[in-house]
């Protein structure tokens, strides 16, 4: 699942926002990526879209790699399992 | 009370359909060649008239960065190339930084932005309403907001060059370049600012703008993108959209000595006026034109004949080009017929929020070298028309001082009186 994650992550963060394919890595932060505040919130909607899991605010606070949002993800679509 | 501070020209940025920087769209407009094309965005959309004028290609990765080219609309992109242009022209930046747009040769707290925009956001509106209507509410992007946001493009250029004086945006649709060099020069008077990045930004170039512009009547039917922007013209029809984005460094005259810049001109002179008559006509006499232009020779205090060369709004509208002529002619009375008459927009087609700063930029060209561009498609002037334009090749005349005049839809007027630094 979580392998499955990151490539959805990798398509959205190259289609959507432009970042250069090799640049993505799980540790890589949104600001190394060069995503801002906003960016991050729009990211969370086409997250929603791709896998039905939506992070709110209060859940984005320690969220700041590829890898941090992947495993809340994962957490969350466990939860609901 | 202190005399108000003389306000001079020390930069210029241009990024226009008739070239990019100063020398390129001097010598574009000086071609006297149309830039306008087929669009082919708006060909593939089907909309009534597909003829634009789009500035020359170049790379937004490259020039404004990947991140900030897909947070920021068109207009946006446009104003902060022809800003960091003007910032590196009037020697405000440093070159060799890695950011050469951040302001270091005065202080930042004292430097304005001031630009006009007619429209402001008008691509992400375009492209972001379909995927709501598509995707739904949920799915609105938190980019749309400060994307579309008119003015996005004067904090932006704040962002990137550290400007933390005045920062504002002015609309006075297509007055709203020269409004803007209006009132920075106001600032700057009033001590409000030392310098004043001032201009016009606009890229409104969409499928559903160029359809209600053409649904309105406003624009060239010609299908002949070569021959449609005509100012003057007993055949012209409408005008041409054209994007872009001006933006003059202006400068209090004693600052900018101090800090031994170069003075490309003076703005001797501003006025600005309402029709207070119609949306989109402007009254048969062109009273509100005259209103401007008389105010801006009397706050410039200067003998109207001095004024030698006007670079007219000059839509190639038919009611625009003959209003601004009555108007010419109620003001400067016989003198009119000295005045050697342009209009840029038989090249650049009509840059809307734009047109006013890139004009007024043409005006200092022509000021400085005494060299006035034709004006494009001119072949058989209006009988109407009683000016002096010049056609076919450029005019060289000496000249003391040169009016550049603006008019917006909503009936906003406003004209510059611009001298010899």
């Amino acid at each position: 699942m979580s392998q499955d994650l990151f490539a959805t992550f990798k398509t959205i963060l190259v289609d959507t926002f432009g970042v250069p394919a090799d640049d993505i890595a799980p540790e890589a932060t949104f600001e190394a990526l060069g995503l801002d505040s906003l960016d991050v919130v729009e990211l969370t909607l086409v997250l929603e879209e791709e896998t039905g899991v939506k992070l709110e605010d209060e859940e984005l606070e320690d969220v700041r790699t590829v890898q941090d949002a992947i495993d809340k993800i994962t957490e969350k679509q466990q939860a609901a399992a | 009370m202190n005399a108000p501070r003389n306000v001079v020209v020390t930069g210029m940025g241009l990024v226009t359909p008739a070239g990019r920087g100063v020398v390129d769209a001097w010598n574009g407009v000086l071609a006297g060649k149309a830039a306008a094309t087929v669009d082919e965005e708006l060909a593939a959309a089907g909309t009534p008239v597909t003829i634009a004028c789009r500035v020359p290609a170049f790379d937004p990765d490259a020039e404004i960065g990947r991140g900030a080219k897909r947070r920021l609309d068109r207009f946006t992109h446009l104003g902060v190339m022809a800003a960091a242009d003007a910032v590196a022209d009037a020697g405000l930046g440093d070159p060799d930084a890695d950011e050469p747009e951040r302001i270091v040769a005065t202080d930042p707290d004292l430097v304005g932005i001031l630009l006009g925009s007619g429209i402001g956001g008008a691509e992400t509106w375009a492209d972001e309403y379909p995927r709501f209507i598509d995707k739904g509410p949920g799915r609105a992007s938190p980019m749309f907001v400060p994307k579309m946001l008119s003015n996005t493009a004067a904090g932006t250029v704040a962002i990137r060059t550290g400007a933390r004086g005045p920062n504002m945006t002015v609309n006075t649709a297509c007055a709203a370049g020269a409004s803007a060099i209006h009132l920075a020069r106001d600032l700057i008077r009033s001590g409000s600012a030392d310098v004043v990045l001032a201009g016009g930004v606009e890229a409104g170039i969409t499928a559903l703008s160029i359809s209600a512009f053409a649904q309105m009547g406003a624009l060239s039917r010609n299908p002949d993108p070569a021959a449609a922007s005509r100012p003057f013209d007993v055949d012209r029809d409408g005008f041409v959209m054209g994007e872009g984005a001006g933006v003059l460094v202006l400068e209090s005259e004693e600052h900018a000595r101090r800090r031994g810049a170069r003075l490309l001109a003076t703005i001797a002179g501003a006025g600005a006026s309402a029709d207070a008559f119609h949306a989109t006509a402007p009254p048969d006499d062109g009273g509100g034109a005259v209103l401007a232009i008389q105010r801006a020779l009397d706050d410039a205090g200067i003998d109207p004949t001095s004024i030698g060369h006007l670079n007219a709004h000059g839509t190639s509208t038919p009611l625009n080009d003959a209003a601004e002529a009555r108007a010419m002619r109620a003001v400067f009375g016989d003198h009119t017929d000295a005045i050697a008459v342009t209009s840029t927009k038989g090249v650049t087609g009509h840059l809307l929020g734009a047109a006013g700063a890139v004009e007024a930029a043409f005006a200092i060209q022509a000021l400085r070298e005494g060299l006035i561009p034709p004006t494009a498609n001119l072949t058989t002037q209006d009988p109407e028309i009683a000016l002096d334009v010049v056609a076919g090749e450029p005019r060289r005349v000496e000249l003391e001082a040169v009016l550049s005049t603006s008019m917006g839809f909503g009936g906003q007027n406003s004209a510059l009186v611009i001298t010899r630094a």
